[in-house]
């Protein structure tokens, strides 16, 4: 299955806020996310959790014949295999190039730094020797998978125990877990890759991309260091043109941030032995997080706090003064009469001293009044010939120039009045 | 292998080069008529070849076409015979295809990609002897092939391979120093700016170094770029005599 295309608008999203320094999910441009390393129930197995990466790791062993040239050494096996559970661009059986990249990088990154005691693996020379083989395995995929896949290997590394061998003369015997304890491995070092993404051409750069920075990344530079600052392996990808400085001032950075996590694996290496020693739960079960809204337990999540107050001060210092009084919220409308309100009724019946007062008090209510509408109401000249409601002639003056010349009588007028007013609202 | 002294006392390595000293560089471009480009070079053992199509329409599938730039297709193999041991390397096999990808993404940022859109240049790389600096050899080879497409570049792309022994950096190493457990770096470099298209380096080396060493390299690809030049005018200078303008 296709993955879906990044829309346009999306990547300028994403680069401008780049621009700026800021991330999608809030973190600063060195910041690595939250690294969770959890051991399953064998030895050997490693699940890593990058941010919402996840990736697990398991190794292995068998005896095999070694290399002709090299007869005495045992040999390392990777393979990192990119299932499509892990995100629905990954196609099942398909060798992508991404794939071949991930898996060559690891190769040299454990492999050719001698992290591992070769010699150590050596049972009967030329004849017999352990292979290990570590198998890893991306369950979610959510940017920067060769940092994760390099913890998990690693981490898997140093958690696992292989068989004890006997050897009586030419007789070799494999003592199972339950004759004798299983050895570790001898590790010799840790390497950690860092990946390093460069936007704008290499204008700016981010640590450890999530999946949509990696979509908009221009290139992506990968060191692996371990915690005595040497350098095991340096790699760049992706068509960007570096400067020297660039790759020096990376390398600085790289170091600060492998001594972090190389701490991080420590304490959760020690984390399980003291587990397993005193009986406790570990496995896979214990390390998937609760995410659920019933479960006890949840991550702590990180608010930003500290500007607040002044952010809130400034919203309600630039807002609008609202307005002091509020007129009557009646709103009068022509042919409705306001039952309780003692309001003009334009039935006609009145006379005009009643409609005299009537216009005063209704003055008085409305406070909105302006003053063009006394000097309309004193501009009203109303022509009665007869007693009639519609023979009459009322000529308004030009400032109330909405009024049609209604052949209504002064009630009308005021009724007029009134709508304009209600208009004028 | 121990017992074997990449750097001598008095500073001469295996093969009786001082420790910056470049292996003698031969090339040739227009080797093959049917070809847009070809080039042949030949530094110190390592023997390779190259040969670019293009730029032509997208072959395959039509979905690689990119709306606005050219598509660039590398492809790495190694002769059956160029190493010690006759060794059948099938195709697509996971070093070859790691090559490949460099290559492309070496070439990606120095052509100019951008004046051929809807297009595909291919690259095709073949080594005949490998004796060390596979990647560089490669490159360079490529470089001149590219240049004799006439396709247009951003610089000339020069490669070459630094490694470090004793606290000395050494450039352009051969085989034996290469397999023998050090460090070693390849580097491809666009020499007028600085820039570097690719950087890749194995084993451990001290953060510290890391600054000679790549001076070191970036020195060296200077210095093969300078040769790089020399052929180039020089193969131009017999093409325009021959055709007599």
């Amino acid at each position: 299955m296709r993955d879906t295309p990044l829309s346009n608008c999306e990547r300028d999203f994403l680069l401008k806020a780049i621009q700026e320094k800021k991330r999608l999910d809030g973190r600063q441009t060195y910041d690595y996310r939250s690294i969770k390393i959890s051991f399953g129930t064998d030895y050997g197995c490693c699940f890593v959790d990058l941010g919402k990466t996840r990736i697990m790791a398991q190794v292995s062993c068998e005896l095999i014949t070694p290399k002709e040239n090299r007869p005495n050494e045992g040999l390392i096996f990777f393979n990192i295999e990119l299932s499509p559970m892990a995100s629905p661009a990954f196609e099942m059986g398909r060798q992508s190039e991404l794939l071949v990249k991930l898996n060559r990088q690891l190769e040299r990154c454990l492999r050719n730094s001698k992290c591992i005691d070769t010699e150590s693996l050596c049972v009967v020379s030329g004849e017999k020797v352990w292979q290990i083989r570590v198998d890893v395995h991306l369950l979610n995929h959510d940017g920067n998978l060769m940092d994760a896949a390099s913890i998990a290997a690693i981490a898997a590394l140093c958690h696992f125990r292989r068989p004890d061998v006997g050897i009586q003369g030419e007789e070799v015997t494999v003592y199972s877990t339950e004759e004798r304890d299983p050895i570790p491995l001898s590790i010799y070092h840790m390497p950690i890759c860092v990946s390093f993404s460069f936007f704008q051409q290499g204008t700016y750069l981010l640590v450890d991309p999530c999946e949509r920075e990696e979509r908009v990344m221009d290139g992506l530079l990968m060191i692996a260091m371990n915690k005595h600052r040497e350098i095991c392996s340096i790699q760049s990808s992706g068509g960007i043109m570096l400067l020297k400085d660039q790759v020096l001032r990376c390398s600085k950075i790289a170091s600060v941030k492998v001594s972090e996590i190389t701490e991080l694996i420590n304490k959760a290496l020690e984390n399980d032995k003291k587990a397993r020693k005193t009986g406790g739960k570990f496995g896979f079960a214990e390390s998937l997080p609760q995410e659920r809204i019933t479960a006890l337990k949840t991550d702590v999540s990180h608010v930003e706090m500290s500007d607040v107050k002044e952010k809130a001060n400034e919203i309600v210092q630039r807002a609008e003064v609202p307005p002091q009084t509020v007129p009557s919220p009646v709103l009068t409308a022509p042919g409705t009469g306001q039952v309780g309100e003692g309001l003009e009724n334009s039935w006609g019946l009145k006379e005009e001293e009643e409609e005299e007062e009537e216009d005063e008090t209704v003055e008085l209510k409305m406070e909105l009044e302006e003053g063009h509408e006394e000097k309309g109401r004193g501009d009203v000249v109303v022509i009665s010939d007869s007693d009639s409601e519609e023979e009459d002639v009322v000529i308004l003056n030009q400032v109330t120039t909405k009024e049609k010349a209604s052949s209504s009588n002064q009630q009308g007028a005021v009724a007029s009045k009134q709508q304009q007013k209600k208009k004028g609202q | 292998m121990a017992g074997l002294e990449l750097l001598s006392d008095q500073g001469y390595r295996l093969d009786g080069r001082k420790a910056a000293e470049l292996r003698k560089v031969q090339a040739r471009m227009g080797v093959f008529a049917q070809a847009d480009g070809s080039a042949y070079i030949e530094q110190g053992n390592t023997k390779a070849l190259a040969v670019v199509y293009g730029p032509h329409e997208v072959r395959g599938s039509r979905s690689k076409t990119l709306h606005d730039r050219a598509v660039i297709n590398c492809q790495y193999s190694m002769a059956t015979f160029s190493t010690a041991e006759r060794k059948r390397r099938p195709h697509g096999d996971r070093k070859s295809t790691e090559m490949s990808l460099h290559l492309k993404q070496t070439f990606e940022a120095a052509v100019l990609t951008n004046l051929y859109p809807r297009s595909q240049i291919d690259i095709y790389v073949k080594i005949l002897q490998s004796d060390g600096g596979n990647y560089s050899a490669c490159v360079n080879a490529a470089t001149l092939a590219v240049v004799d497409a006439g396709i247009p570049m951003r610089d000339y792309v020069c490669a070459c391979t630094a490694g470090f022994v004793d606290e000395t950096p050494l450039a352009d190493l051969c085989h034996a120093e290469e397999s023998g457990g050090g460090t070693s770096l390849a580097l491809a470099l666009l020499p007028r700016g600085g820039h570097i298209a690719l950087l890749q380096m194995d084993a451990r080396l001290h953060q510290d170094h890391l600054e000679t060493l790549m001076e070191a390299a970036m020195t060296a690809c200077k210095g093969v770029s300078k040769v790089l030049d020399e052929v180039v005018r020089q193969h131009l200078q017999e093409v325009s005599a021959l055709t007599g303008e």
